[in-house]
C-alpha cells in the first residue's frame, strides 16, 4: 500500500486585522516524521502550529488529517465535537511555556491522568499507575507523582507536559519552542528524550523553534518562514548545509554554531 | 392550607415583592431549567432587599413560584430559626402575608440554604436551593465561554481531575459539600452547598427541585424522579458521611449532625442539624441520651442549636 501523509495543510491563511500573520502556507506531515518550522520571531511560525492546532481559527485553508480510523477529516470544518475529542485523543500540544499547558495546582498525577479521565477512564489506581508508568518514561522520579509542577524545575515541568499529552498516545503531536526557556544542559536533556520518544512510539510532530541547533537534532525535514510565508522547505541537513534562499542564508550564517 | 383570612401583603408593595413583569421573566427561566435538567439559565437576577450571598437567588425563585394558598418553609443549615431563615421567613411574611410552617411535611414550598430536609419530600413540594456559584466546571475553568461548550459537548472528564486531587492528597474524596452530579446523565450539575449527606436524596425525588444564584444570574433545576448521580471512582466509589454518635436530643442515628462545641473545656455533643426532624422525633417519644452537664439550660429544653457555616 503507498503510504500517504497523515497531515496535509493547504494554503492555510491568518489575518489579525489587517496584517497577514500566515499566508497561503502548506506542508505535508508523513507518519513518524519531524518537521521542523523554523524562522525568526514574528514570522508566523506560532501562528501557523496555532491555527493547524485548531487554538486558533484560520480565515482559509485546509488541514486535512487522516484518522486513526481510516478517512481524512478537515479539522478546520470538522463538527466542534468531534474536532475536540480528536485533538484530545489523537493530537497533543507542547506549548513553550510549561505553565500554559499543565494544572499547576493539580499533582503531576491528576495533570498526567487528566487525558485518561476525559476519556472515561474511572479508575482511581489504575490512572495513577499510568502516571506512574509515565513519569518513568519521561525520567522524573516518580516517587514525585503526587507533588504539584508548581514545586518542578522548568525541564521538569516540560517533560511532564510531553508526558501529559503522550499519554493517549497521540498520532501528532504540535510543539511550539519545547526548548525555550530552558538552560543548555536542561535543554540537551529534553532533546535526547524527544528524540527517544519519537523514534520509539512513531509519533508525527511538528517542532517549531527559533533554535537552528534544535531543529538539526530533531528534526528530518525543516521549513523556513519569512513574513508570514515558508521561502524554503527541505531535508534538514540539505537546509542547514546548503541554504538556497537568501534569508536562510542569513539565518544560518547568524547562527553561533549548527 | 387555606388560611382563614385572605393573606394581606404590606402596603405598597407588589405580592412577594416582585412586579409581576419580574416574576414572568423568572418563571420563563424555571420553565425552561425543568425542560433541560441541569442546565443552567440565564435570569435578569434583581437587586434584592439584602445582600448577595444571603439567598437573593432563592428568594427571587421563591417569589416567583409562590402563590397565596402556599404554606413556606425556610431553613438554614437544617434550621428554621437562624438568622438567614428567620428573616427570609419574615420577609416573605410581610410581602405576601401567605401562611409560614416549621413543618416539612406542611410546607408547599421550602427554600433551603445548605440542607435538604430529613423528612422525604413529597409529590408537589417544592425545594428551592439558594446557590452561590452555579458552575460546576468553574474549578477547572475560569472562561465561561468555555465552560459553557464544555457543558455543550458534555465534555466532562476532567471533573474528575477534582476528586483524583482529593484521593491523592487525604486517600479518600474528601469533597464534603457541592459535591459534584450528573443530572439525567447529560449535565454535570452544582448541588449547592448541601452536604454530600443530601446527595442521595435529591436522586429521583418526588419533589421539584429549583436552583437560584442572584449573583451569578442562573436558574437551573431538577424535575421530579429525575436521576441525580453522584460522581465517583470504581475503586473509590461515593459515600456519605457517617458519625459515631446519636443525636443528643432525639438520640437520631440516621440523620445529618452538628458537632457543637459545650463549653470552655472542650466538651462536645451532636445534635441534628434538621430543627424540624428532631423536634417531631422528640414529640413522638424519642429521647436522645441528653446534653452534657455544662451546656446552657435554654439548649438543653430544646431550642435549636443554631450554627452559622462559611
Amino acid at each position: 500500500m503507498k503510504e500517504q501523509p497523515i497531515l496535509e495543510v493547504r494554503d492555510l491563511t491568518r489575518r489579525f486585522g489587517l496584517r497577514t500573520a500566515v499566508r497561503d502556507v502548506g506542508f505535508e506531515l508523513w507518519p513518524g516524521e519531524v518537521l521542523g518550522i523554523v524562522g525568526e520571531s514574528g514570522s508566523g511560525k506560532t501562528t501557523l502550529l496555532n491555527c493547524v492546532g485548531g487554538r486558533l481559527p484560520a480565515d482559509d485553508g485546509t488541514v486535512l488529517y487522516r484518522t486513526a480510523a481510516g478517512p481524512a477529516v478537515d479539522m478546520l470544518a470538522l463538527a466542534e465535537a468531534k474536532r475536540r475529542r480528536l485533538l484530545r485523543t489523537e493530537w497533543g500540544f507542547v506549548h513553550q511555556n510549561p505553565r500554559d499547558g499543565l494544572r499547576l495546582d493539580v499533582s503531576a498525577g491528576g495533570n498526567v491522568g487528566e487525558r485518561l479521565m476525559a476519556l472515561g477512564h474511572r479508575h482511581y489506581g489504575n490512572l495513577r499507575q499510568a502516571a506512574i508508568d509515565w513519569l518513568a518514561q519521561v525520567e522524573i522520579d516518580t516517587a514525585r507523582v503526587d507533588d504539584a509542577p508548581r514545586a518542578f524545575s522548568g525541564g521538569m515541568q516540560q517533560r511532564l507536559q510531553i508526558a501529559r499529552n503522550l499519554v493517549t498516545h497521540p498520532r501528532v503531536v504540535l510543539m511550539d519552542e519545547p526548548t525555550g526557556g530552558l538552560d543548555v544542559s536542561v535543554q540537551a536533556r529534553l532533546l535526547d528524550l524527544l528524540r527517544r520518544l519519537v523514534r520509539e512510539t512513531g509519533v508525527s510532530a511538528v517542532i517549531v523553534t527559533h533554535d537552528l541547533g534544535v531543529a538539526r537534532l530533531l528534526a528530518d525535514r525543516l521549513l523556513v518562514m519569512k513574513g508570514g510565508e515558508v521561502v524554503e522547505g527541505g531535508l534538514t541537513d540539505r537546509l542547514l548545509d546548503d541554504p538556497h534562499h537568501p534569508y536562510t542564508q542569513l539565518l544560518v550564517s547568524s547562527a553561533l554554531s549548527v | 392550607m387555606n388560611a382563614m383570612t385572605e393573606p394581606v401583603a404590606e402596603d405598597g408593595y407588589n405580592f412577594a415583592f416582585l412586579d409581576e413583569q419580574t416574576k414572568r421573566m423568572i418563571r420563563r427561566a424555571i420553565l425552561k431549567a425543568v425542560a433541560i435538567p441541569g442546565h443552567q439559565i440565564p435570569f435578569g437576577s434583581r437587586e434584592m432587599p439584602l445582600s448577595y450571598g444571603w439567598g437573593t437567588g432563592g428568594i427571587q425563585v421563591t417569589a416567583a413560584v409562590i402563590g397565596r394558598d402556599d404554606t413556606l418553609k425556610v431553613i438554614d443549615q437544617g434550621a428554621d430559626d437562624t438568622t438567614n431563615a428567620v428573616s427570609i421567613r419574615g420577609f416573605f411574611r410581610r410581602m405576601t402575608g401567605v401562611a409560614t410552617t416549621e413543618r416539612t411535611d406542611q410546607a408547599t414550598i421550602v427554600q433551603t440554604r445548605h440542607r435538604i430536609p430529613e423528612t422525604r419530600l413529597a409529590e408537589g413540594q417544592v425545594i428551592v436551593y439558594q446557590v452561590p456559584i452555579p458552575e460546576p466546571l468553574r474549578w477547572l475553568e475560569p472562561r465561561e465561554t468555555e465552560t459553557c461548550k464544555m457543558h455543550g459537548l458534555a465534555e466532562y472528564g476532567a471533573m474528575h481531575v477534582k476528586l483524583y486531587e482529593d484521593i491523592v492528597r487525604y486517600g479518600r474524596i474528601e469533597t464534603a459539600y457541592d459535591y459534584p452530579v450528573m443530572v439525567n446523565g447529560r449535565y454535570l450539575m452544582r448541588p449547592s452547598p448541601i452536604p454530600k449527606f443530601d446527595n442521595p436524596k435529591m436522586d429521583r425525588m418526588p419533589a421539584l427541585q429549583l436552583f437560584g444564584a442572584g449573583r451569578e444570574k442562573r436558574i437551573y433545576a431538577v424535575p421530579p424522579y429525575t436521576s441525580v448521580k453522584s460522581l465517583d471512582f470504581e475503586d473509590h466509589p461515593f459515600e456519605v458521611e457517617r458519625w459515631e454518635h446519636c443525636c443528643a436530643l432525639c438520640g437520631s442515628n440516621d440523620s445529618f449532625l452538628d458537632e457543637i462545641v459545650v463549653d470552655d473545656s472542650g466538651n462536645r455533643a451532636f445534635v441534628c442539624s434538621d430543627t424540624d426532624y428532631c423536634g417531631e422525633r422528640r414529640a413522638q417519644g424519642h429521647q436522645g441520651a441528653g446534653m452534657p452537664a455544662g451546656y446552657g439550660q435554654a439548649a438543653a429544653d430544646g431550642a435549636a442549636p443554631g450554627r452559622k457555616g462559611d
